[in-house]
């Protein structure tokens, strides 16, 4: 019996028609804008000017609070502008702006690609690298690494799980890395593992990427046998359920654990890194290379060519399309991410960032949404949610705004993976109401337990 | 560049619809409906089709001149709801009593309440009970449809649940009104001795539950909590006192038990939403039916039971909620 997570879920289409697409590496293009909010929290303080000369590796953006991040050039040139650029909703961002040359590593990055297997033993080297090199989450938050590591006084992690389930349709960047770039992935756990003193690492995949497990398998024990650092390192084979790969999710299929409501996973002892970001964990470490490129599919049904490309942080989207080849005409909507959570692309001259994994193109049939009917009250909504919560209980209180009643019946603890409003067979637009409603009720919980001035 | 669309996720969405929920109950019911015809002949024809006709036509003509909405037949929960007032009627009903059904299950009991979703009643069984209680003779009348099978002959007279009735009150035990009318288990799983269009074969509404169930249009637990509330009643009271009450099988294969809870009491609008509401739902049908059939004045209390239960559903939905992640 295939483990799964114990509530709701959905199974839409797999379509992963770029899986069969090596990693390719995308020409560097002539300008780079690179944000300086890439990850979640503060954004960087940017620490170059117009005119300065800027190295591949070198640090641009220094993190300004306790949660953000550093920012590297992800190419060697000339800044040519330090200004708000728009991002991928169109919204003004402080971005650096580089006109790229001939790539020329800072000092200290090795860019070679031989494996480097040996566990450096101290833990605050490992972190600072980590820091250093500004890797951030790549499964979707962009969460700095290096503070998820370091759980708070008090607190102890006994698992640390690697998210590489890729549970979206569509999405094969995590897939096309654990079957080039495995070996490097456990060293990263390893790595992880190391930090956090934890004597177990699993690596959770869905069942539909067979080659994947197969492939992580035969590295971890092979790095296994090597070495005792890299033990107790083992692959999960997951049954194929959307969200799995949901942070939550995934620490109940894994170990049957329940973070509860407003709570953290190392409450339960868990800590969960995607594996993009156990490959960038490796970079950072035993490379001393910062995170200035990440694997981007590009993909769609109405697009000319499926492919995996290997980009510098803050490409222009519209260099990508047009090195494909162009937008095809039957394109109605792209999206930075999968089909159930990814961000629609206002603006299709921003720049990759970080965490960009994906841009997906489908058409007006396939991403039409229906004109909303009566709620049949057939209770699929509720079925799908995997939080166990009434999506159609809390549509109705949210249009009536009853806070105190949305509350209680948590909506604040909904985790937005759109199960509810892909299963509507009314087309009632749940999660656009919901996702509204619960802005309000945890601003509303957050003025309530913050503490009185 | 071509303009993109901007909206918020998911983007992508399930083909189920409404309508493709309802045709799937509609080609659940066609068995029953298939059997029916071929047991009673023209005069289902005509039943079933004024049924679905008025109830099609009626949400029509409330939503153009009424409600002045958007039209929602196309949903097809109408030709649902005429179907299985149709298979709730006998055969021999005059047209213009489906009519006044339809009147009462799509005008009163549906569209009055503000359409598919609203209602609190289911407007099939609601659509019966009113005729049950104005038509009482027709309504009771099962003889003179000619079907088109050979060799079939619709017995005039009672359904078995009628007989037993009839004969508990002269005085008979069930083994001599078992003995004087012949009945066969075999005979009321493929096609019963008498009885409304729907509940002459408990296998064509089996094979109709087997169908939604693998469709997801429906999850087991509301029927199934239904007949087995039933066996478990009737097998108490059977065991106890075999002379004065009827065996579970045969209070399973008759009547409207099967039909009921595998096409009425698992009707979106008017049944719980969560498996254990459900089951709190079908055991209380089941019970109301077996006290009706037991100890009521009427032979059949399946309707009854499921209109009452229908008025307890807000409750149950406020009681039974799923358990929730992470929380006790």
């Amino acid at each position: 019996m295939k483990k799964t997570f114990s509530i709701g879920g959905v199974h839409p289409d797999d379509k992963k028609i770029s899986a069969g697409c090596a990693i390719e590496v995308l020409p560097t293009p002539k300008t780079v804008y690179i944000s300086m909010a890439q990850h979640l929290g503060a954004p960087a303080k940017p620490v170059v000017a117009a005119g300065d000369r800027v190295k591949t590796g070198q640090v641009i953006g220094e993190p300004s609070a306790f949660i953000s991040a550093y920012v590297h050039s992800s190419v060697t040139g000339t800044v040519k502008s330090v200004a708000p650029y728009r991002d991928l909703a169109g919204n003004p961002v402080m971005h650096v702006e580089i006109t790229v040359e001939p790539d020329e590593w800072a000092e200290g990055i090795d860019t070679t690609d031989t494996l480097v297997t040996e566990i450096p033993q101290d833990v605050r080297f490992i972190v600072d690298r980590i820091k250093n090199n500004g890797v951030v989450g790549l499964g979707g938050a962009t969460f700095p690494t290096n503070v998820k590591l370091c759980p708070p006084p008090g607190k102890k992690a006994d698992i640390l799980i690697l998210n590489g389930a890729e549970c979206e349709p569509y999405l094969t960047s995590d897939y096309r890395i654990m079957l080039e770039k495995n070996g490097q992935i456990v060293v990263g756990a390893a790595l992880m593992k190391h930090v956090l003193g934890v004597d177990r690492v699993v690596i959770g995949i869905e069942e539909n990427k067979p080659e994947a497990i197969a492939k992580m398998k035969e590295a971890a024990a092979s790095l296994a046998a090597g070495s005792s650092d890299y033990a107790g390192i083992e692959v999960m084979t997951l049954k194929k359920k959307y969200p799995q790969g949901g942070e939550k999710q995934l620490i109940d299929a894994v170990t049957h654990r329940q973070v509860k409501s407003m709570g953290l996973p190392i409450d339960v002892g868990a800590v969960v890194q995607n594996v993009a970001t156990s490959l960038a964990v490796y970079e950072a470490v035993q490379k001393n290379k910062p995170l200035i490129d990440n694997t981007v599919t590009v993909t769609g049904e109405c697009f000319p060519k499926q492919s995996n490309l290997l980009v510098r942080v803050g490409t222009p989207l519209s260099y990508i399309i047009e090195y494909l080849g162009g937008m095809p005409e039957s394109a109605a909507k792209a999206i930075s991410g999968g089909p159930m959570m990814g961000k629609a692309i206002a603006n299709m001259d921003a720049a990759t960032l970080k965490g960009t994994s994906s841009i997906l193109f489908l058409t007006r049939e396939q991403t039409k949404r229906n004109p909303e009917t009566n709620c049949i009250r057939c209770g699929k909504c509720a079925e799908a949610c995997p939080m166990g919560l009434e999506p159609f209980l809390l549509n109705k209180l949210a249009r009536n705004n009853m806070y105190d009643e949305l509350e209680q019946n948590a909506i604040q603890d909904c985790i937005e993976c759109g199960c509810c409003l892909y299963s509507c067979p009314a087309n009632i637009p749940l999660l656009d109401v919901i996702r509204i409603a619960k802005g309000e009720v945890i601003r509303i919980i957050r003025g309530r337990t913050a503490p009185k001035k | 560049m071509n303009k993109l669309l901007v909206s918020p996720s998911p983007h992508i969405h399930t083909k189920t619809s409404t309508r493709s929920l309802m045709l799937d109950v509609v080609i659940a019911l066609l068995p029953s409906v298939i059997v029916s015809i071929l047991y009673y002949g023209w005069s289902a024809v005509v039943v079933l089709a004024s049924s679905v006709v008025f109830c099609v036509l009626l949400e029509y003509l409330i939503t153009k001149y009424l409600l002045k909405r958007p039209g929602t037949v196309g949903d097809l929960s109408a030709v649902v709801t005429g179907i299985i007032l149709a298979l709730n009627l006998p055969p021999t009903a005059p047209w213009w009593v489906a009519m006044i059904g339809a009147i009462v299950a799509i005008g009163v009991a549906k569209m009055t309440f503000g359409g598919l979703g609203q209602n609190v009643f289911n407007p099939a069984i609601t659509g019966r009970v009113f005729l049950l209680i104005s038509f009482p003779a027709i309504m009771t009348t099962w003889g003179g449809a000619k079907g088109f099978i050979g060799g079939v002959d619709a017995v005039s007279g009672a359904t078995p649940l009628g007989i037993v009735k009839e004969g508990l009150m002269q005085g008979q035990t069930i083994d001599q009104i078992f003995a004087a009318h012949d009945f066969s288990y075999l005979q009321m799983l493929f096609v019963n001795i008498g009885g409304s269009a729907g509940e002459i074969s408990a296998l064509a509404v089996i094979i109709g539950f087997i169908y939604m169930l693998a469709r997801r249009v429906i999850r087991p637990y509301i029927t199934l909590s239904i007949l087995l509330t039933v066996g478990v009643f009737s097998g108490i009271f059977w065991l106890v006192d075999p002379s004065q009450y009827t065996d579970p099988l045969f209070n399973l294969l008759t009547g409207g038990v099967l039909l009921g809870s595998v096409f009425m009491a698992t009707d979106y609008v008017t049944s719980p939403m969560s498996d254990k509401g459900g089951i709190i739902f079908g055991v209380g049908i089941g019970i109301i039916t077996m006290l009706i059939r037991y100890f009521g004045a009427y032979p059949e209390g399946m309707s009854f039971a499921i209109l009452i239960m229908n008025s307890t559903v807000p409750l149950i939905n406020k009681f039974c909620k799923q358990k929730k992640f992470g929380r006790a």
